[in-house]
């Protein structure tokens, strides 16, 4: 229970910090990645205040304690740089670059009740679900 | 280069509020709060799907909140069409499942622990995306 409550309300302060920083927006975030024309430096200052915040927790806790609600700490495994890794972010910056929407932002911005938002997040839905459908496939074989 | 819109205060305020959400879910769950991981893994793993889920709904209302309490509306505004919408919504689908994370997977979450796998995906992810802006924008 208390886990489910953990998560409730990380995502809503996550959903909060996309809104006071307004990287909910995808016209500011087309901001940024404007480099070289209209650029909007905003999204490396919301980078580096959630990093500054985060960054010295990890440091601390990731390898003496338990976390306070479940028996240990998941950490991503993979830790060499693969073909996947080169393929996906390339992948993923070409789609975020065409609207603005990374993944957070997106299903955040439900909230304001946009007919574009409902088609991108089904849209991602819909890559999620395809590129699993694939790996099951590929698993099979 | 023209620096316009920029807004470092709460830029900066609003991602320590974003770091405080990766902190508890992290001191809380152990869990990093990557969202695309986080969306997916609601949708095809039954591991901890209803924190999941709980988290993606937390995040839907966050906006609400800050509406509520705030009493300012968020400026928000998409020019793309249609088509482009769709096609960019499952690119980054295909993208930060292949990839395994996206901007809060590996741009924040990553980067805090000093990943090199993480520090590599987000300068791929946002050099291919100031091209895309340059090549259509």
């Amino acid at each position: 229970m208390a886990s489910k409550i953990v998560s409730f309300i990380s995502g809503i302060i996550f959903g909060v910090g996309l809104s006071v920083s307004n990287m909910i927006n995808p016209e500011k975030v087309l901001g940024f990645l404007d480099l070289f024309g209209q650029w909007d430096p905003s999204l490396i200052f919301v980078m580096m205040g959630a990093i500054i915040i985060s960054a010295p927790i990890f440091f601390l806790f990731r390898n003496k304690n338990k976390p306070l609600f479940a028996d240990n700490f998941a950490m991503p495994t993979l830790k060499s740089v693969d073909k996947n890794l080169i393929i996906g972010s390339t992948t993923f910056g070409i789609g975020w670059g065409m609207v603005g929407f990374c993944p957070g932002p997106a299903i955040s911005s439900l909230a304001l009740l946009n007919t574009y938002s409902l088609f991108f997040v089904l849209s991602l839905l819909g890559g999620f679900l395809l590129t699993e459908f694939v790996n099951r496939i590929i698993i099979r074989r | 280069m023209n620096i316009v819109n920029f807004t470092p205060q709460s830029a900066f305020l609003g991602g320590i509020i974003i770091g405080l959400a990766v902190i508890i879910f992290f001191i809380g769950n152990g869990r990093l709060a990557g969202i695309s991981g986080i969306v997916n893994d609601t949708l095809v793993s039954k591991q901890n799907r209803t924190d999941n889920f709980l988290f993606v709904v937390g995040l839907v209302l966050g906006p609400i909140f800050y509406t509520f309490l705030t009493k300012i509306n968020i400026p928000f505004l998409i020019t793309s069409s249609l088509p482009i919408i769709i096609s960019a919504g499952f690119l980054v689908g295909i993208g930060t499942k292949i990839g395994r994370g996206c901007t809060s997977g590996h741009g924040i979450c990553g980067i805090s622990l000093l990943s090199v796998r993480s520090i590599i995906a987000t300068i791929i992810f946002m050099i291919t995306a100031i091209i895309t802006v340059k090549l259509i924008g």
